[in-house]
């Protein structure tokens, strides 16, 4: 077996350190397509690193305890699973109350992704995107409705003079194209 | 019983999968995450009353069958050194295809989906520098003649999708 050398390297990063050492941009290439379905997937990767798979270990927590992987998981395809409705929902809500409210939305469990954007006025003036998921045009259209629920106290009036509303729901007609994102090498 | 669900699986390529009990265990539990140990399917099964060769048969066919898109660690995009952005175009309806052609072209466009708004075509941009960012935004102005609404993020509050079966 080959000695470990990832630990001691760690200890002089912090938590947040988001940077990739190269092992670890070694580790993002190896498996950003994703990871194979065998019984030990690490002991692949620690081959394929040619590093102990005990540092493989270490190295996955420490990348999931700074945010570089999100999850280690099973991604399933939407429509195959009959959820073929997704809505953006935008929202235009008071900026002092954003991060709080925008923290509130992202814990729904039909909310898959929860952003603050900047406004682009007199055009678009929503600040606040959430994405929902569902089976059914019904289905987005209840949590469209529970997100404004929770968001009423806080959302800025509509413009009518400029034609602005406070909220919005942008359902997908068509995919027209779809990659993922990759590291280069 | 089983294997004749599976065997129906197959046949509905376009409509929804029908999955049994396990797969749709299988689903829940891995969009969670997997264990970080030696024999993480191993312990996956224990928690469902199998044995990892049936979960590993499982998630294979599940995989071929494109139930799953892919399996495995789900990058922060940002931290692989690249910057990103969501924009979007008010294409009129009878420029659509064209606009949607000249967008597409860009190797730096990930995802690009119709919406329906004013603002009908939104695309996320994603490319090595910031500054790359402003060149393809600055392309797709030239070539479509259609001022670029452009929505980078300023603050993420949850990514995760977790469809339930």
């Amino acid at each position: 077996m080959l000695a470990s050398t990832y630990p001691s390297k760690q200890k002089n990063m912090t938590s947040h350190n988001k940077a990739l050492s190269e092992i670890e941009r070694r580790y993002v290439l190896l498996t950003q397509q994703g990871l194979p379905i065998i019984a030990q997937p690490y002991h692949w990767l620690a081959n394929e690193l040619k590093v102990p798979v005990t540092d493989v270990l270490l190295m996955t927590k420490d990348l999931l305890d700074r945010g570089i992987i999100r999850r280690i998981a099973a991604v399933p395809n939407h429509y195959k699973l009959g959820y073929r409705f997704n809505g953006m929902t935008v929202w235009d809500i008071d900026d002092n109350q954003a991060s709080k409210f925008g923290d509130a939305v992202g814990k729904l469990p039909f909310v898959s992704h929860c952003y603050l954007r900047p406004r682009h006025l007199p055009n678009w003036n929503y600040n606040l995107f959430a994405m929902v998921h569902g089976k059914s045009k019904e289905e987005i259209d209840l949590y469209r409705q529970q997100l404004n629920e929770l968001l009423k106290g806080v959302l800025n009036t509509c413009d009518i003079k400029l034609n602005l509303n406070s909220n919005d729901m942008l359902i997908s007609t068509k995919i027209l194209k779809k990659t993922g994102l990759r590291l280069k090498k | 019983m089983n294997q004749a669900l599976s065997h129906d699986a197959k046949q509905l390529t376009t409509k929804e999968i029908a999955l049994d009990q396990l797969d749709k265990q299988l689903l829940n539990l891995l969009q969670h995450g997997l264990p970080v140990c030696e024999n993480p399917f191993g312990d996956v099964a224990e928690q469902l009353n199998t044995n990892e060769t049936t979960v590993l048969e499982r998630l294979n066919s599940l995989l071929d069958s494109k139930v799953l898109s892919r399996f495995g660690p789900m990058f922060d995009a940002a931290c692989l050194g690249g910057a990103f952005t969501l924009a979007a175009l008010s294409v009129p309806e009878k420029r659509f295809d064209e606009v949607a052609t000249i967008v597409n072209a860009f190797e730096q466009i990930a995802h690009n989906y119709q919406r329906n708004n004013k603002y009908n075509m939104w695309f996320v941009i994603g490319t090595e520098s910031a500054d790359e960012i402003d060149w393809v935004i600055k392309q797709i102005e030239l070539q479509t003649g259609l001022p670029v609404l452009n929505t980078p993020k300023l603050e993420e509050f949850y990514v995760g999708l977790y469809l339930p079966v």
